[in-house]
Parts: structure tokens; sequence; C-alpha cells
């Protein structure tokens, strides 16, 4: 083994050559921590905050309960139950799932149409989607609102909401999967066309089978931007016991405002899931971002 | 589950060039509408016209309901911009007020997000802990504004027992009473968009990073060969390089700015007074809580107007993607 490294040497720079080069890249190595640490910080101490007792938080900075060493779980406990966090959060889920599903299945029909069957009008229709990606929330708060609770009185229930969201998020869904869609090889549509596969068929067993990364991608970043939105949560659900995290929180602020432990736990506990998404979907969140650049 | 061979109910459409157009029938198109029709209704009727409603409210003074009640005409767009000193007001000096502010945004929130974000872009790939400095950057991307609001509200806390930024002020210099970063109008619109910047900067820089990826090492390997040092480098190569990629994060920003909502809402619920109001708070604001939905609308109006220019440009270049492709 170390014969082999040293017969093939990788560089041929002298030790005083490393040094020097070490000493030039110094600024370089302290710029990138320094942007590092100030990008951390926040998080961690909120992160720090949480596990620390009330009493610790109201006399002394969270960068000393590095030293002290003196964790609790007892915020998560009260923030859970006593401030109905706990049921928030259950909330925020049964929003953002049907929320994510919906446009991901009318999103793919409609980008299946768009890529692959040919009929009068569509790129006139495809370029009014394109148009539509960002027209802002706020054209349609009003008379969504009016729709929902003054016609079919829906602003007790969830399917407000999901049907706001998934109105939303449908013209990304179609812009990014029919631009997927369209990149599946012609010869394997057509074959499975001259063998007589009706066009769900071809959808369903050709079309989404290939299509998982566009249809993760797009899934993902629609999840994060249904569990993460205030706004929408705000107008379209006004019953207590149904609103998200993102609209209980800012409730929680001005009751506890100087309640820290339970505000960086409640805190805490709705960036949880974005979190857990991040680290074990990297590359498709990563990518559903750079997709949905063209949204918002 | 088969709908092959449906009887088509429309005439067939007239041939016209497509992909596989020569296997289909009549019928097979006409399934085609079908697979779009339930977004297209979905759009019509919950994104369309919901915004044709706005529009028409924006000229009427509406009631409780959300109805238009009273014709005005374009008196509640002149309010706006010459009534209405929350929103615009030019009389003194610096002028204030929400399009103010949010024009601060797009200025400092856009050139600081994007220096940041080039320099990491350019500086990251220069070391081995290139993906740990990454991952620290991105990960408020994730995080939502209601997250990031909590997490700033700490940082900017005036009790120097949860504020960092307080307590790293008092540890440079004893004698300073604790800043209220967020308590004067003339600081509270930079410290929200600081932390907006925090929030945003992972997106410009990881798109500058596979942006300059892409750059083929030749070149620049070439440019150093012939004597070019690094910041020529950057200027003279580099840049025009990216210059495709640095106007698609801008508009990106661009959009996030006129829409910033929810991190305000969160940290200062617009105050102290009005001072960190921007357009869509006073749409919010004007709609939800001082029951002028028809002034709300004129808000939502003057958004989609700032915003169309993308949506032109956004139709535009896919057109032009595709007349290459």
């Amino acid at each position: 083994m170390s014969t082999v490294d040293q017969a093939v040497p990788l560089t041929t720079q002298t030790r005083s050559e490393r040094l020097v080069r070490f000493i030039t890249r110094t600024p370089l190595h302290i710029a990138l921590i320094a942007i590092g640490v100030v990008w951390l910080v926040p998080t961690v101490g909120l992160a720090l905050t949480s596990f620390r007792k009330p009493v610790n938080i109201n006399s002394s900075g969270w960068w000393h309960s590095l030293t002290q060493w003196d964790w609790t779980l007892h915020n998560y406990g009260s923030v859970i139950h006593a401030t109905g966090m706990g049921h928030a959060w259950v909330n925020s889920l049964i929003i953002t799932v049907p929320a994510t599903i919906l446009p991901l299945t009318l999103g793919a029909l409609a980008a299946f149409g768009f890529a692959w069957i040919p009929f009068p009008f569509r790129d006139t229709l495809f370029l009014l989607i394109v148009a539509l990606m960002i027209v802002p929330i706020q054209t349609s708060l009003v008379p969504l609102l009016k729709l929902f609770a003054n016609h079919w009185h829906l602003n007790n229930s969830f399917y407000g909401i999901w049907i706001a969201h998934t109105a939303f998020g449908l013209p990304l869904a179609v812009f990014l999967l029919r631009n997927f869609f369209i990149t599946l090889p012609k010869d394997l549509i057509e074959a499975a066309r001259i063998d007589g596969a009706s066009n769900l068929a071809i959808f369903r067993r050709i079309v989404v089978p290939l299509s998982v990364p566009a249809l993760a991608s797009f899934g993902i970043f629609q999840f994060l931007w249904v569990w993460n939105d205030l706004l929408m949560a705000l107008i379209f659900v006004s019953d207590p016991s149904k609103q998200p995290m993102t609209v209980r929180i800012p409730y929680l602020l001005s009751t506890y405002g100087q309640e820290y432990n339970l505000l960086s736990a409640a805190a805490f506990l709705l960036m949880i899931v974005p979190l857990i998404v991040f680290f074990a979907l990297q590359r498709y969140f990563v990518q559903g971002l750079l997709a949905g650049s063209v949204k918002t | 589950m088969s709908t092959q061979g449906l009887p088509s109910p429309v005439a067939a459409p007239p041939p016209s060039k497509g992909r596989g157009e020569g296997l289909l029938s009549a019928g097979r198109r006409f399934q085609g509408f079908l697979f779009v029709l339930p977004a297209l209704l979905v759009l019509a009727i919950f994104l369309i016209y919901p915004a044709y409603y706005t529009i028409r409210l924006s000229f009427y003074e509406g009631d409780f309901k959300f109805n238009p009640v009273h014709w005005l005409g374009i008196d509640n767009f002149k309010n706006l911009l010459t009534n209405d000193p929350d929103f615009l007001d030019l009389s003194k000096f610096p002028p204030s007020g929400a399009l103010i502010n949010n024009l601060r945004w797009v200025v400092v929130y856009i050139s600081l997000a994007l220096i940041i974000g080039l320099a990491l872009a350019v500086l990251a790939v220069r070391v081995r802990y290139e993906r740990a400095v990454k991952a620290a950057i991105f990960v408020p991307m994730a995080i939502s504004a209601t997250a990031v609001g909590i997490i700033w509200l700490f940082v900017y806390s005036p009790n120097p027992d949860i504020g960092v930024l307080n307590a790293v002020v008092h540890a440079f210099d004893h004698g300073v009473q604790p800043i209220a970063w967020l308590g004067r109008p003339g600081l509270v619109n930079y410290a929200l968009i600081f932390a907006y910047v925090w929030a945003s900067t992972g997106f410009v820089m990881v798109v500058l990073s596979a942006a300059i990826k892409g750059i083929p090492t030749e070149i620049m390997e070439a440019a150093r060969v012939d004597g070019a040092g690094e910041w020529n480098i950057f200027r003279r190569i580099m840049l025009p390089m990216l210059s495709l990629p640095l106007s698609v994060v801008t508009i990106w920003l661009f959009i996030n700015v006129i829409k910033v909502f929810d991190i305000i809402y969160v940290m200062t619920g617009g105050g102290p007074g009005t001072s960190s109001r921007v357009i869509a708070f006073t749409m919010y604001e004007e709609t939800f809580h001082n029951g002028r939905p028809g002034y709300g609308a004129a808000v939502a109006v003057i958004m989609l107007v700032l915003i169309a220019p993308v949506m032109v440009l956004n139709v535009r270049r896919f057109r032009s993607e595709r007349v290459i492709a």
C-alpha cells in the first residue's frame, strides 16, 4: 500500500510551497467559515434554546448552554399539549398531503396531454399556463374566499385550502412535468400505440414509471411550499381547531411573546419536517427548487 | 380500463404537425382534451376567474362580503398613489410608505442576496469542505418564513440573554444599551431584509454554483496559462458566462420581493406603526382588517402589474427556446 502511494505522487508540491499556499488561502478560509457561522448561529441558537429549562433561558444566553449541559424535553411537552401545537402539527399534515397529491395527479395528467396528444389550441393553452405560474396569490384571495365562504360554505373545512393550493400548484406542475415527459423516447410511446395501448395505459405503465425523478421533484417542492405557507392558511382556514402550525405560531407569539421556551420549541417542531425532507431527499429537493425557480 | 375507440362527440381537429401525429385517430385526439380538462377547469375557476373578479373589484367600493357595490372608476388607484401616506408618501424626505419600503426591499435584498450568493458560489468550490459550507447556507431555504421569523426575532431580541446580536454588540462595547432592531422605523426594514436574505441566499448560491461547474475548465486553465489573475478570470470569463443564470436568479428574487408577506406578518406586523409595511402587507391589511376589499383589490392589481413583465418574459423565453429546439 504505502509503496504504491510513494510511487504515484499526486502533487509535486514541496513543504514550503504548501505553507505559502496555506497562508495565502487563509483569508478565503476565514471568509467562508465566518459566513458559515453567521448562517448557522440563528438556527442553532433557536434549537438549543428549545431544549433549555425556562429558568436558564431567562437568566443566561443560549450560548451558555454549551457549557452548562442542562437539557430538558419539557418545553416540547408543554407546547404540544398545553398550547395545542401537537394538534396544529397534525393539521399541517392533513392540509399538506392532499394539497400535494391533487396538483401532482391533475398536473401529471394534463402534462401528458400537452406532451404527447395533439389537440386544438394545445400550444396556446400551454403558454397560458406558463404565464399563470407567477400570478400573485393576492389577486385570488378575495374571490376564492367569497366563493368558499359565501357560496359553498367550505371555510370551516379543509376543502377550501386544498382547492386553493391545488390551483396555485398546478401551473408549475404542468410546466415541469410536461417539459420532462417530452424528453421521454418517442419510439417507446409510438410502439405502445401501435400495440394498441390506450392513452391511459401509456400514461400509467410507461410515462409515470419513467418520470419518478420529475414527479418526486415537484412533489417535494409542493409539499414544502404548502407546509411552509402562512398567507393562504391564514385566509382560508378560519376555524382555529383546523389551523396549521404556520398560523398558530403567530398566535402563540401574540399571547406568549416572552415565553421563549414555548416559541423556540414550536418553531423547531415546524422546522423539523422540512429539515428531515431536506436531509433525506436532498437531491430531489435541490432539483425541485431549481426547477421551481420559475415560480417563486 | 381502456377508453380506446371512444366515439368522438366533436369533429376531428384539422391535421397539424406535431409529435406522434400519424398514429392518432380523432377519438384519441379528443382524449388529449380529456387529459388536460380537469387541470384547465381548476385553473379557470380558481385562478383565472378570481383574477378577473379582483381586477373588476379594484374599480369599486366593496362591502364586507366582498361584493362590488359602488363604482369608483380609478379612484382606488388615485387614492393609493396620491392620498395614502401609508402606501406612498413623497411629501417628505426620505419618502416613505409600503411602496417605498418594497422598493428598498428590491434594491437591498436583491443586491445582498446576489453578492453573497455569487461570492459563495465562486469561493466554496476552492475548499475541501465545500459541501458543508453549502449545506449550512442552503438549509434555511427549507424552513418556512414563520420559523425564519421566530428565529430572527430571537436574534434581534433586545433582551441580551436572548438576542445574540445585542450580546455581540455588548461584548464589543459594554456601555451600549441593547438596540431594538425591530423597534426603530429607520432600522426595521433592513433588519427584516437581512433575515430574508439569510433565508434566500442558498438558492442563489446553488444555481450559480451549478452554472460555474458547467463552465469548461479549459477556458480558465488557458487564461491562467496566459497569466490572467483570479480577479480578471472572474470578471472577464466567469461573469459573462454567468449572465443567463444571474438573470434567472434576479427574476426569482424580484418575484419573491414583490410577494413578501409572511416574514413581516410574523416579525413586526408591519410596525412599528406602519413603518415596515410592504405592498402585499397593505393588501392583506386593507382587505381583511380595514374592511376595504375594493381598495385591497387595487393593491393586488398593482402587484399583478409589477409582475406582469416577468410573465411576458417567461412566455417569450419559452417560445424562443422551443424554436431553437
